[in-house]
């Protein structure tokens, strides 16, 4: 109990650690947005494609969500690399995201989907949209509706889970975090403030999200 | 001249998952206990009683799990002046993480209990303890099973990260294997199948025990 907290060191580097908050945020929503259009093109693909590529989504989607984050992580960029497919440290950490925020937004959406009443789908059928239309106006949107706020939980775990990304040196707030520990000595006041720093992102994140799905689905049903 | 992946890798590896096994269970079970106080602070009648729980949910739900390990492993070596084992930090930070999303399932499952088992129960004279263990908590437990085990399942998936701070669980077996025989090709392909065999079958009891009590209660199953 004789140790001396010197979290003025910490503010001496506030700079660094806001621009490894702000690169956590970009890195973050990159992959959401990236991921959010495999998991469409997969749901998609379950509910409407042909069984061998239904069976290729499934297991793509229980590979993922059965195996840790930190081992898809090394395989993609310690294990790929022997077969030739090399990638650098960030770009490995994104695939790696976009991977593992495809396979749970698929099945988020895949609930979503089959919430939509088949009558509804029959009507539009009964108008003469497409398939690819009566997925895109009829049964998308509604979904999306359903499943945002699940979508929305699964984006903040994508964005906390992003500080496991700093085991391959990828660069954001955990990554940087560690530097600063290593030049200052400073593990714990540290550690403790990027942890302050990440439960305001949760939290903003959380407000911005709910304020997206007011805009997006709410307003538009009041009109 | 490196040493090539053999057996007795190979067994390292797959020994090391009792390691994993054994660090789930310790904050499984010690999540449970916390868990459950949390669960049933959170329905109670106290305003401050709710708050601090919520805020101990929030803080634990919106904050990475490496950030957890990192302060919880300087935390210790803060607290006692000397650099403690692995073990105790790495134990310790999960408990409290799985007592945080244990809580918050078991809260919702004692939501979902109708006001009149409450009411009925008092009418019987029921004292409040009385209402939780013979009333409330054994139906709570019958719908709070499937997403226990989902997250039973998400906290064997976790224990991955604590091999960063370098306690041996398969993660971190396999890491070291790897730095000896330079094939990562083979062995984290092989870490991620042994997560795989064990997160599977709890994956898909929990849907099959999700999908029996929707039934029973009548709902159309649809996840």
């Amino acid at each position: 109990m004789h140790y001396a907290y010197h979290f003025n060191v910490v503010w001496d580097h506030w700079r660094d650690l806001a621009e490894g908050a702000w690169l956590t945020i970009q890195l973050s929503a990159l992959a959401m947005t990236i991921g959010l259009a495999v998991a469409t093109v997969c749901a998609y693909a379950k509910a409407a494609g042909p069984s061998p590529l239904r069976r290729a989504v499934a297991t793509y989607v229980e590979v993922i969500r059965n195996t840790p984050f930190l081992v898809q992580i090394f395989i993609i960029y310690f294990s790929l690399p022997t077969l030739g497919i090399s990638v650098g440290a960030n770009e490995a950490a994104l695939a790696a995201m976009v991977i593992n925020f495809g396979a749970y937004g698929t099945e988020i959406l895949r609930a979503g989907i089959e919430s939509i009443g088949q009558g509804q789908i029959d009507a539009a059928k009964a108008l003469g949209l497409s398939r690819l239309q009566t997925f895109r106006y009829v049964v998308l949107f509604p979904a999306l509706k359903t499943v945002f706020p699940a979508l929305a939980s699964q984006f903040i775990l994508l964005m906390l889970a992003s500080s496991v990304v700093s085991a391959i040196s990828a660069v954001e707030l955990t990554a940087l975090t560690n530097s600063l520990v290593s030049t200052t000595f400073r593990p714990f006041e540290f550690y403790f403030v990027a942890t302050g720093l990440y439960l305001v992102m949760a939290l903003g994140f959380r407000a911005v999200l709910g304020g997206v799905y007011w805009m997006v689905f709410m307003r538009r049903q009041r009109i | 001249m490196n040493r090539t992946f053999g057996l007795s890798e190979f067994l390292f590896v797959v020994a090391a998952v009792r390691w994993t096994l054994l660090l789930s269970l310790v904050a499984f079970l010690g999540g449970g206990v916390l868990g459950l106080v949390i669960a049933i602070l959170r329905t109670t009648s106290s305003r401050f009683l709710r708050l601090l729980t919520n805020g101990y949910i929030q803080l634990f739900q919106g904050t990475p799990v490496l950030m957890q390990l990192f302060v919880f492993y300087y935390g210790l070596a803060v607290l006692f002046d000397v650099q403690v084992d692995a073990w105790p930090a790495v134990a310790l930070a999960f408990t409290l993480y799985s007592g945080a999303f244990l809580g918050e399932i078991w809260r919702g499952s004692i939501q979902a209990i109708p006001r009149t088992q409450w009411e009925a129960s008092a009418c019987l004279s029921l004292g409040y303890f009385q209402q939780l263990r013979f009333v409330i908590l054994p139906q709570a437990m019958r719908i709070s099973i499937p997403p226990t085990v989902g997250f039973l399942v998400q906290l064997i998936k976790n224990t991955s990260i604590a091999a960063i701070i370098g306690f041996v669980e398969v993660t971190r077996a396999g890491q070291l294997i790897v730095n000896v025989t330079f094939q990562p090709m083979v062995v984290y392909p092989l870490v991620a199948a042994l997560y795989f065999a064990v997160c599977w079958p709890l994956s898909l009891l929990a849907r099959n025990l999700e999908r029996r009590i929707d039934a029973d209660l009548g709902i159309k199953w649809h996840l």
